[in-house]
């Protein structure tokens, strides 16, 4: 039963990842994007992560694809914004995404690994899981946190002064 | 929870405290010149806490010792240098937002974090804060396209590697379940998964050349390179590169330390087509802003020899050879950007025709970076080459040490030409080589020239600290 | 019980489509939304990982992928906006300046 779940969810994941990267609209593309975002989350609920699943709808598709759904319509981008290939084109990036899911596909056969930590599924859940998340987030990776908080400062400032419109001088 | 040492984290924290005082001043102090100045002052109060903040802090995240200290040395000087090319060149290029300077300080702020590091998460969000001030600062001549053209590219490849240093990090941590890189050498080995290892180092190294722009993931920079504001090549040109070979020191010769034999394999082939790559194609270049970065590309493959090296000597040598190189490679954008004027801007072979005529000291500024980039004695470039060099053969690597011998003297044809255009032919009609007359530009040059010959004649000191911090 | 390599090979999947993505189209949005997709991929593994683990440090890790993703978007959507404005005074054609 969880299988056929877990095929349901993959199978979708993939088919709109092919989506997205293959429609020739943005806008189409950050729409599947979207149904692929629900379907993550709907992988991370099936592994007990309830308040990542939260996180990937509320920031993820809320935010950051509404970010890109907004400027793609005030550019009213018509003729696309492109650059040019990095490496040679179609050929090229077919072959080396092929030759790393190959490798990445023997490499996790039969890949365990050991349950050593110290939060079990029923650890988790007496705590709840964004309690649990928060403790660790706010002991153990306290730095790592402040970090962030700069990053996204640097976001804001940077945004600001690229989007700005008019020059001051 | 008790309180965590701050004592480590002392420089970050004061430097970080500037930088949003630095934000908020330049709402109020219009002089670009009085918040370079206050840029300096916090860079020197930063510089002067850092020797009084070693140790290790937040269970092993944060490392402060005499390794990351002289990489944060080697940030701060970039920072300053930077800030000396850049405070009349922006305003040429009509481009003085306050903000200016305290994306460069983030980004400082995130290359500080890198080099202390002791954990992949850390790792990975110092990177993203150096590299997303980075985009923001290639892009900020906003109204030239080929300024924000360089930070799409720049941002683009630089979000892919990251996404790629992800996987790795993924791979490393579910092969030991731990993030610390101290630990992983061990649990790696335990575990024993040679494959997967395997996977995870090729991963992480193919982030890193990335970001260090070792050949073949080199493509962006020549671009990124050319179409950026002069004062913010010179920096990244240095600063992101340093920072990325202080976490490949910590990351390839302590976290996987067990894999050498692998990952000096790997390195010894990137190094070699990062040299004949950078050194050949800048033959073609008449662009100087390009040329200069295939060079950068050609000296980031020579850097990589003392971490194959791989002992104190060769991580020193390194070392070393990022501060030299500092020095000679911000001299040598400052020369161009002295050479910016209000008409014009001068970036190719043809437009310094005969400069040593109008401006002998300019040229002669420019000629001592070219010899000292390709590393004639007696320049710092040529120590610091010689030193990469020895430990090599030391280390039993002679061969590779006369492939790279080799690579600079067909780097000489380039930098040299540069000087032949300058001394040997006529000024070009038509072209205005007025030249800036900025103090603080002014200031940038003698200390740059002034070190680079100085650690030529005299190199004892540095490459005796160096080697101190390392052992 | 799902076993741990399916998510690890679905987690490939996804990466390999969005390095895929970012490698062969040329529209910016495009390469942005491939890049997304990687970080997906690494972010479905990671989790995978933690769960199966019993570890939250993958989670937690997830949870700052999310963070810098969210101010990479907005700085590389800032760069496309200054692009395009830009774009509207030159042709596509004859920014290309930089070449090879």
């Amino acid at each position: 039963m969880v299988e056929a779940f877990f095929i349901y969810f993959a199978l979708m994941v993939v088919f709109c990842s092919v989506m997205v990267v293959s429609r020739k609209n943005p806008v189409h593309s950050v729409l599947w994007m979207l149904v692929m975002f629900f379907h993550v989350a709907g992988l991370y609920l099936m592994l007990n992560a309830e308040f990542l699943a939260a996180t990937q709808i509320i920031v993820y598709a809320g935010a950051i694809l509404v970010l890109f759904l907004f400027v793609i319509m005030l550019l009213n981008l018509k003729e696309e914004i492109a650059t040019e290939h990095s490496v040679g084109g179609w050929p090229g990036g077919l072959a080396l995404a092929v030759s790393f899911l190959l490798f990445a596909l023997l490499a996790f056969t039969g890949f365990t690994v050991k349950a050593s930590g110290k939060w079990s599924i029923q650890e988790v859940s007496r705590l709840t899981h964004t309690k649990a998340l928060g403790k660790v987030l706010y002991t153990e990776y306290l730095f790592p946190f402040e970090v962030a908080s700069v990053i996204l400062l640097v976001a804001i400032v940077g945004a600001v002064v690229l989007a700005k419109k008019k020059l001051k001088s | 929870m008790n309180m965590p040492d701050l004592q480590p984290l002392m420089p970050e924290i004061v430097f970080l405290g500037l930088a949003l005082f630095v934000l908020l001043a330049e709402l109020f102090i219009k002089s670009k010149e009085t918040i370079g100045l206050m840029v300096i002052v916090s860079v020197a109060a930063t510089a002067y806490m850092i020797p009084q903040s070693f140790g290790v802090t937040f269970s092993g995240m944060f490392i402060s010792d005499g390794y990351s200290s002289f990489f944060k040395f080697i940030f701060l000087l970039n920072l300053i240098l930077t800030i000396l090319i850049s405070i009349q060149y922006i305003q040429i290029e009509r481009a003085e937002f306050g903000e200016y300077y305290t994306v460069l300080m983030f980004s400082t702020l995130g290359m500080m974090i890198m080099a202390s590091a002791g954990d992949l998460i850390v790792l990975y969000l110092g990177l993203e804060l150096m590299a997303l001030s980075t985009y923001i600062l290639a892009g900020f001549i906003r109204h030239d396209a080929r300024s924000t053209e360089s930070a799409l590219k720049y941002f683009l490849l630089g979000a892919f590697s990251s996404a790629i240093l992800l996987y790795g990090i993924m791979l490393l941590y579910g092969l030991t379940g731990t993030t610390d890189i101290m630990k992983l050498s061990s649990l790696l080995m335990k575990n024993g998964m040679r494959l997967q290892s395997i996977f995870a180092i090729v991963m992480v190294m193919v982030a890193f050349g990335f970001k260090i722009a070792l050949v073949p993931f080199h493509m962006w920079a020549p671009d990124v390179y050319e179409g950026a504001p002069t004062s913010i090549t010179a920096f990244m040109s240095v600063g992101p590169k340093a920072a990325g070979f202080a976490v490949i020191g910590r990351v390839f010769l302590t976290g996987l330390e067990g894999f050498s034999a692998d990952w000096r394999l790997l390195l010894v082939v990137l190094s070699i087509a990062t040299m004949a790559v950078g050194n050949i194609i800048a033959i073609q270049q008449h662009n100087l802003k390009r040329m200069l970065a295939y060079s950068s590309i050609a000296h980031a493959g020579y850097a990589v020899l003392g971490v194959i090296a791989g002992n104190t000597e060769g991580l020193s040598a390194t070392m070393n050879y990022l501060l030299i190189y500092a020095f000679m490679n911000i001299g040598a954008f400052s020369v161009l950007v002295l050479l910016r004027n209000e008409q014009e801007r001068i970036e190719t072979l043809e437009q310094i025709k005969g400069l040593a005529r109008n401006h002998p000291f300019a040229s002669a500024l420019m000629l001592i970076f070219m010899f000292s980039l390709t590393g004639i004695p007696p320049t710092a470039g040529f120590v610091g080459k010689f030193f990469l060099f020895r430990a090599l053969v030391y280390s039993g690597y002679t061969w590779l040490a006369v492939v790279a011998v080799v690579f600079s003297a067909i780097s000489a044809y380039f930098y040299l030409r540069v000087v032949m255009y300058m001394y040997m032919y006529e000024p070009e009609e038509g072209v205005t080589q007025d030249i800036s007359t900025a103090a603080p530009l002014g200031l940038a040059l003698l200390i740059t020239s002034l070190m680079v010959i100085a650690i030529g004649i005299y190199p004892e000191p540095f490459v005796n600290f160096a080697r101190l911090v390392v052992g | 019980m799902v076993p741990l390599n399916w998510y690890m090979w679905l987690g490939a999947v996804v990466f390999s489509v969005g390095m895929f993505g970012f490698l062969t189209r040329r529209n910016v949005i495009i390469m942005f939304l491939s890049i997304e997709l990687m970080l997906n991929g690494v972010n479905i593994s990671l989790v995978a990982l933690s769960h199966y683990m019993q570890d939250l440090r993958g989670q937690v890790l997830t949870l700052f992928i999310i963070a810098v993703a969210a101010a990479e978007a907005a700085i590389g959507l800032a760069i496309v906006i200054a692009m395009f404005r830009n774009r509207q005074t030159v042709h596509v054609d004859e920014i290309k300046e930089m070449k090879g």
